[in-house]
């Protein structure tokens, strides 16, 4: 049974999950109309995945996310106006809309940044959790990487030092199946939670459509980790509804599996707990939200030119 | 696709690169290919499709994502008789793979006195709108190594002919393609035997009043640039070194020695770069001729945005090339 402290009440967790969902549906019509300037990574499916981990944060804690990060950046709370006119090109997003998707952060959120290199936030999660140990903070650092980047050097280099000087990290594998337009059988050998085990630290498998079951098993690692018990390897097991990028006609998909995973879907779930007038309510209130994002960054002048770095 | 009577097509870049690889594979069953998405997608951006379904999982492995690792699997792979050719996605990427090329594949003949016939190919610049992590501009760094060569193709021809002169060359080879080129056309031979010699230049448009040397993208905007000039009664020759290292200082010297003026665009950033190297050996070598000070044309130094239009403000374009010629010869 899920324990009902360990996530939000139910209009909350609605409300987060379909911020999630409808944010990047959003983008991506905006980026069918040739107004998101970049590459468009989505993470439809793995929404429960952010929300759930997020609900066993507190602000001062910090993640590390990936170049498919929209949902982990909502969850840990980033300003979705300016995630909004970054996406699109605009003077008010977080880099001054020079950037783009794979380069959002907010580290007055804890969100020490998105990244367009596979694994790329592996290291900088374990320094993060380094530089939390040395300041006595009992915060955690969380790094969220996709399965294809344990296939990286950083990987084993992170779980190594995490685990030998007992830091206050969770390893979140967001296991969506695939590396761009491979399914993970080509990239991932035996299974990812385990490989904690031989570094000496648990390693847990969740299921990635209970963002109950989510939520419990990061409440748990990162009691851990605040205890100064060292870190905990979450597999979380989630499927990549959307292409690899916006445009990606995913023919390498098995449809069978998609539409499985579309039978589960955690966002409907977490809608079907409320009564109707509650989930309209919701509905109406990030249809709302979204569509005013889009109004602000639209009326914001383009990046400009003479604020390159 | 027509051929001509003369065997000569009109490639996409892709293509070339793609018919290198074929041909290459086809002729010497040790040439093997390695990468992420390279079999079964045929490529991240369709460059190696159909070589999987050709020559078979066991020559054309899909990798998970180890860039340190692709680069040694061919390292290894070509000291017990291999001769791998790998590929590492994007420029930017190889800075993963840093140890591998340079510490261990760069050196490999100075250790052991044998050859090392490694080809890593890879895609740089700003082509494609990806952001400060995928469009960087590495080619001097890698220039700056003893024991590397270093292959900038800017066309059709040249990705074709340079890629097979690569896979066919004893030591390590890193063939940069331009990731904004890849559907550009240029006539290319289909024949088997061609080559693009490593270390030479191309004089891709011959004048007597200045000497543009360029690199990439930038050859395209220059010959436009030189055509547009010649309109205004200035000649302009523009040479592509093709080779970044060892750079072909002979034709560069020669062309500057006549024309007394130089201008190198890039699109990598001015310090320390390919253009800083060929202004240096302007003023070495052809002092005596210089009759105005060489023209470093290079991206801003400044990180690569992501909006098309910060990119361009950051690259030069035809005018800025023209700019620079009417700056250097005064007309
Ligand atoms: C070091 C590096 N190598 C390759 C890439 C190209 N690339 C971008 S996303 C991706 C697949 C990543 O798979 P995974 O880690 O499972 O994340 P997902 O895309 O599934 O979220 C690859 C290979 C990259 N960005 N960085
Ligand atoms: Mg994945």
């Amino acid at each position: 049974m899920p324990d009902d402290d360990r996530t939000p009440p139910p209009a909350d967790l609605y409300r987060q999950l379909l911020l999630c969902r409808r944010f990047e549906e959003v983008v991506a019509e905006q980026y069918r109309e040739g107004r998101v300037p970049g590459p468009l990574h989505l993470a439809l499916g793995q929404e429960a995945t952010a929300v759930g981990v997020c609900a066993a944060l507190r602000r001062t804690d910090v993640i590390t996310s990936t170049h498919r990060g929209h949902h982990h950046c909502l969850a840990k709370g980033a300003d979705v106006d300016r995630m909004m006119a970054e996406l699109l090109g605009r003077r008010t997003g977080y880099s001054g809309g020079r950037n783009g998707s794979m380069h959002i952060a907010d580290p007055d959120v804890g969100l020490l940044g998105t990244n367009g290199i596979v694994g790329g936030g592996l290291p900088i999660a374990t320094g993060a959790a380094f530089g939390l140990q040395v300041q006595g903070r009992d915060d955690v650092a969380v790094c969220f990487f996709g399965e294809g980047a344990t296939a990286t050097g950083n990987f084993g280099e992170a779980l190594n030092i995490a685990a030998l000087w007992a830091l206050p990290i969770v390893f979140v594998c967001e296991n969506n199946r695939f590396a761009e337009l491979t399914p993970s059988s080509t990239h991932v050998a035996g299974e990812v939670w385990q490989r904690a085990e031989a570094y000496g630290f648990p390693g847990v498998r969740v299921d990635g459509s209970d963002v109950h079951a989510v939520a419990d098993a990061t409440h748990d690692a990162v009691a851990r980790a605040r205890a100064g018990d060292g870190p905990t390897l979450v597999e979380v097991m989630t499927y990549r509804l959307s292409g690899h990028y916006v445009g990606d006609p995913a023919t390498y998909r098995d449809e069978a599996e998609a539409q499985a995973w579309r039978d589960r879907d955690a966002v409907a779930r977490a809608r079907a707990a409320l009564t109707g007038t509650e989930a309209a309510a919701v509905d109406d209130e990030i249809e709302e939200l979204l569509a005013t994002a889009v109004d602000r960054a639209l009326a914001a002048p383009t990046a400009d030119p003479e604020e390159l770095g | 696709m027509t051929t001509t009577v003369d065997g000569v097509r009109s490639l996409k870049y892709w293509q070339g690169v793609n018919q290198a690889l074929h041909q290459e594979m086809d002729r010497d069953e040790r040439v093997v290919l390695v990468g992420e998405d390279v079999g079964g997608p045929g490529g991240p951006y369709g460059v190696t499709r159909n070589l999987r379904a050709t020559f078979g999982p066991n020559r054309v492995r899909d990798t998970p994502i180890s860039e340190s690792t692709i680069a040694g699997l061919g390292i290894g792979a070509a000291a017990v008789g291999l001769r791998p050719v790998v590929e590492l996605m994007f420029f930017d990427f190889c800075m993963l793979a840093m140890d591998q090329i340079v510490n261990q594949a760069a050196k490999y003949r100075y250790f052991t006195g044998r050859s090392l016939p490694l080809t890593i190919r890879t895609m740089s610049g700003s082509g494609g709108s990806y952001g400060a992590q995928h469009c960087q501009s590495f080619e001097a760094w890698f220039a700056a190594v003893p024991g590397l060569t270093v292959v900038m193709p800017s066309n059709a021809r040249d990705a074709k002919g340079l890629l097979k002169s690569a896979i066919r060359s004893d030591d390590p080879t890193l063939v940069i393609e331009t990731f904004g080129l890849l559907t550009a056309r240029r006539d290319t031979p289909v024949d088997e035997d061609f080559l693009v010699p490593l270390g030479v230049a191309e004089t891709r448009r011959s004048g007597d009043d200045v000497t543009v040397v360029a690199t990439g993208r930038m050859v395209d905007r220059s010959l436009e640039a030189a055509e547009r000039a010649a309109a205004g009664g200035v000649s302009v020759e523009v040479i592509d070194p093709r080779t970044i290292a060892p750079l072909d200082r002979t034709a560069i010297v020669e062309s500057v020695s006549r024309t007394g003026r130089l201008v190198v665009v890039q699109e990598a950033s001015a310090p320390f770069s390919l253009a800083a190297e060929v202004c240096a050996l302007a003023a070495e070598e052809c002092f005596d001729r210089l009759r105005a000070a060489p023209v470093r044309l290079c991206a801003d130094f400044v990180n690569v945005p992501t909006p098309q239009d910060l990119i361009e403000a950051r690259v030069p374009g035809v005018d800025d090339i023209l700019a620079a010629v009417t700056r250097v010869t005064g007309r």
